[in-house]
């Protein structure tokens, strides 16, 4: 069964004709070619495909396509400036040496900016809390934790 | 420029296009005419096939082909090598079965591959797998080692199901140094099976050209040359100029992305067969039960001690689970890179280890983080700890009696230390951790009713195996040097060819900080080029903490070259002799003379040769070398971990861990820092969360992220790190390697920690709440 499905995707509007089960990770990565959102397992536990569906953090291998019609999807493409100018949170993954291979790294970042909108200043412990569903083999969490400390307080203009 | 460009915290050349999502992992890539492939796995350990219907997955709609091992058998395509032969203690070789990369006739672990399906989609291909029937014979299950000896064979070729009994060392002194003993610490444990689980899972997009009647093999492997090699070379019988393999960004591996894969070969066979590219991306599940597995040892292990704590000897008895079949290195995992690290940090005169590796219907086993090196250290350093409480000794100070003290120093299980400075590192770390205070904090831990303990470990690890000539007498089947080339531009940048790969190490940051350093040059002028048959030269990849001690030297050497031969132009430039030619950041100048000639202005002369000692010297400026180190090389550290146990739940939380490394130089410490971190999390994975389970038919229980706990946020906590130096004695850089330290010291002061806080002499990884509640229920 084919399905017509219709989004913003990184504000541009898109639409396909989908086969009903496509999962909206696969119609990002495939259909879209934004292969930043990744796919690292199969029961939605590790989070490298979390996006932001409008402004929450989901994780977008749990969803078919045809449950974000309509919606405005941002992915990790979508987050610098246009001019290619880091966000802060990025930039703080960055200065914080908070990834290594970068696999899990696109959905940490959406899953923080997410999380920094409620948390402008989040203790250790409340960004740890933050991350029970993504999964990085690389880090030891250690500099992820402070990207995101450091992130969020960018992102509220704290230095 | 002035500032040195070594031990400086430069962010990494890398980070920006994985934070835009601009890598390129295998999956990524798409191909024209792009056609997918699912693998029909067995649901059995053990069994025969005796049929394979798959007629109606060949009919189901937009499949392009369905293939058995009865294809390939036809095709002569031929089974995995594995590439180190092991010597048993007879002088007989290692059983090698063959290790078909689709099952023929039988299949020997759950997970193995019994066909695979080929379509127009990756949904149409999982489609028709579904409808494929295959009749099996089940038969019964091996899948304790220790029960091996004696099962009905899994493998013709090892009718016990034995792969090789192998010792090394002096069994008779052994024994006589224990008969006079005054105390002897014995341990019996399992160095728990761990499922690597890099978060990007393997993938293969490979694609055939009529035209050029030749392959491109899209991979994500940890050493693309060898990989190439192996499949022309030992499986597919193909010319190795013709087949081009390329490791893009590869989203870690951990040691489970070194090997050949059956998927790899299926791939690039039917791509030709098909003449349309065809991609393979695993699925988690398919992960976890079709990467090869690490560490599964079962072991009994002796401290013979004088009466003041001195180390007598050491004597060592290991059943190495090897699992269905021998993956590309699983033999010399448990042999050369476990026994000969028996003596750590120590003076122990008399070391004796004998290995049992066993088949199983399990997955293959090989080589994870730190890869044999973890398991000796888990020997070694909880049977130290061991012996110091049941001596009533200072765990701190039986170390310091029994460290190695003089260098080189020559151990009695083969290897020779270069250099090396114990005390330091455990000096240091145990002002750091502030051991002193520990009485304190382990008192306001029970006041919250929690058991609080402290466990050391010092590690050892042998990094960059090496010489290759040596390593052939020892069985290795493939060199072990490095290659790179530097490639000066005509207006003087610089492209590094490097044969080691970077999967999450940063290469393209720390090995432009080497060459811009050694250079004179700014880091933007330099890029590292790796993971390419086609553009770099050769290489072994990366594995065993090799890059910068083996992979960073071969550029070393090449920039050597770069810089002699830029000596030769310049003074042909500056009408001086060369041996007036100095080379300071960035300047070829005359001695003693303000005469000089930048690097670009020599670039440029050696590709627009006009002024040129043409009747001397070729144009241009490309140099490579190939670089065989002389030695391993000895990274070591001091490490402490204290956690607090929940005594209602047994919950047990790492709460401080101190780690001081010796990585001889240390080129980037940011990068560096975050290697020790990531291990650190993943020996603490072992100690703490992760144990691979098979029930007794032989199937995986722990075959997702739901029931296999790799390390969350929560289950780690901030890191205490610093370094000491004494710089490797044989490499020009003085680096020694750092990516495996952190998973090879961490299970054992994690588990002497725990030990610690319960009084008990011993606990099996991973110490789950529930293993520390009946440890604790058991003793009350």
């Amino acid at each position: 069964m084919s399905v017509k499905v219709s989004m913003k995707v990184n504000g541009k509007p898109v639409s396909a004709d989908l086969e009903a089960r496509t999962l909206l990770v696969t119609f990002i990565r495939e259909q879209l070619r934004l292969t930043g959102t990744h796919v690292g397992c199969d029961t939605a536990q590790c989070g490298a495909c979390t996006v932001l569906m409008n402004g929450k953090a989901i994780k977008s291998c749990s969803i078919v396509a045809m449950q974000a019609e309509g919606a405005d999807i941002l992915t990790i493409e979508g987050v610098a400036k246009p001019d290619g100018t880091l966000h802060p949170m990025q930039a703080a993954f960055k200065e914080n040496h908070g990834l290594q291979c970068g696999f899990c790294t696109p959905g940490m970042v959406m899953n923080a900016l997410d999380f920094a909108k409620s948390h402008p200043d989040p203790t250790e412990e409340e960004v740890r809390d933050s991350l029970e569903g993504n999964l990085c083999r690389c880090t030891g969490y250690h500099n992820i934790v402070k990207s995101i400390m450091a992130g969020a307080r960018a992102m509220a203009g704290k230095p | 420029m002035t500032a040195s460009l070594i031990g400086a915290r430069i962010q990494r050349k890398e980070d920006y296009r994985f934070l835009t999502g601009a890598g390129l992992y295998t999956d990524d890539v798409a191909l024209p005419g792009q056609a997918y492939a699912a693998f029909v796995r067995s649901p059995h350990a053990h069994a025969r096939i005796r049929k394979i219907a798959a007629d109606q997955a060949k009919k189901s709609p937009a499949v392009l082909a369905v293939y058995t091992g009865a294809d390939l058998a036809a095709a002569k395509v031929g089974g995995l090598p594995c590439g180190w032969l092991i010597t048993d203690v007879n002088g007989q070789p290692m059983k090698e079965p063959p290790y078909p990369p689709l099952a023929q006739g039988k299949v020997r672990h759950v997970g193995e591959r019994v066909a695979v399906v080929i379509a127009e989609s990756l949904a149409q291909a999982r489609d028709a797998a579904e409808l494929i029937e295959v009749d099996y014979e089940v038969l019964p299950a091996l899948v304790d080692p220790v029960k091996a000896k004696g099962a009905p064979p899994i493998h013709e070729a090892a009718p016990d199901n034995t792969c090789y009994v192998w010792a090394l060392g002096d069994k008779a002194a052994v024994d006589s140094a224990f008969a006079k003993a005054a105390h002897v610490t014995k341990l019996d444990f399992v160095n728990n099976r761990l499922i690597p689980n890099a978060i990007e899972p393997r993938a293969a997009n490979a694609t055939y050209s009529r035209a050029e009647a030749g392959y491109t093999l899209y991979v994500a492997s940890q050493n693309p040359h060898v990989e190439r090699l192996l499949m022309t070379a030992f499986v597919l019988g193909l010319p190795e100029n013709k087949v081009r393999v390329v490791a893009p960004d590869v989203g870690g591996g951990f040691g489970s992305k070194i090997y050949l894969y059956p998927e790899d070969v299926v791939v690039t066979w039917a791509a030709k067969q098909l003449n349309r590219p065809v991609k393979w991306t695993a699925e988690r599940t398919e992960s976890f039960v079709s990467d090869a597995h690490g560490r599964d040892h079962v072991t009994t292990a002796e401290l013979a001690l004088d009466r003041d704590g001195r180390f007598l000897a050491l004597r060592v008895r290991t059943t190495a689970n090897l699992g269905a079949y021998l993956s590309t290195f699983a033999s010399c995992i448990p042999t050369i890179l476990y026994a000969t690290l028996l003596a750590g940090q120590y003076t122990t005169p008399l070391i004796h280890c004998e290995v049992t590796a066993v088949f199983t219907n399990t997955t293959p086993v090989d080589a994870y983080r730190g890869a044999g090196r973890p398991e000796a250290t888990y020997v070694v350093e909880r049977l130290v700890e061991t012996a110091a409480r049941e001596m009533k000794l200072d765990p701190a100070g039986i170390r310091r009696k029994n460290f190695i003290r003089q260098f080189p120093y020559q151990t009695p299980v083969a290897l020779c230390y270069d250099t090396g400075n114990y005390e330091a590192t455990l000096d240091a770390v145990m002002k750091m951790a502030d051991v002193a205070g520990f009485k304190q904090r382990k008192e306001e831990s029970l006041r919250k009713g929690r058991l609080r303990g402290l466990g050391y470990a010092c590690y050892i690890e042998a990094c960059g195996i090496a010489p290759s000539n040596v390593a052939g007498s020892l069985g290795a089947r493939a060199g072990l040097f490095e290659a790179g080339e530097i490639r000066v531009h005509p207006t003087g940048t610089v492209t590094v060819f490097t044969g080691s790969h970077s999967h999450g190490q940063g290469h393209e940051t720390t090995f432009a900080q080497v060459v811009a350093d050694r250079l004179g040059l700014p880091m933007e002028n330099v890029d590292i080029v790796h993971g390419d048959t086609s553009k770099v030269l050769f290489g072994m990849g990366t594995y065993g903490s090799r890059s910068i001690a083996v992979g960073g030297t071969a550029i070393v050497k090449a920039l050597d070259k770069i810089i002699a031969k830029g000596r030769k132009i310049a003074a042909h430039l500056l009408e001086a002799a060369e041996a007036d030619i100095e080379y300071d950041r960035g300047v070829f100048k005359v001695a003693g003379t303000d005469k000089q000639k930048t690097f670009g202005e020599v670039a440029f002369a050696a590709y627009v040769p006009h002024h040129y000692p043409l009747d001397k010297l070729e144009p241009g400026l490309n140099e490579n070398a190939f670089y065989d180190p002389t030695n391993f090389t000895f990274p070591a550290g001091s490490y402490v971990c204290e956690v607090e146990v929940d005594r209602d739940t047994g919950a047990t939380q790492v709460v401080a861990f101190t780690a001081v490394d010796d990585f001889g130089k240390v080129i980037n410490p940011m990068i560096v820092d975050g290697q020790v971190h990531g291990g650190l999390a993943q020996g603490i994975g072992q100690a703490l969360t992760e144990g691979c389970r098979y029930d007794s038919a032989g199937q995986l229980l722990t075959g997702s992220f739901s029931d296999y706990a790799i390390p969350r946020a929560g289950d780690v906590p901030l890191f205490k790190l610093d370094t000491r130096e004494t710089p490797c004695t044989h490499n020009p850089l003085g680096v020694k390697g750092c990516g495996e330290a952190g998973a090879i010291g961490a299970p054992a002061a994690v588990m002497n920690a725990i030990t610690d806080a319960l009084g008990v002499k011993d606990l099996p990884m991973p110490a789950t709440a529930q293993t520390v509640w009946r440890s604790m229920h058991k003793a009350a």
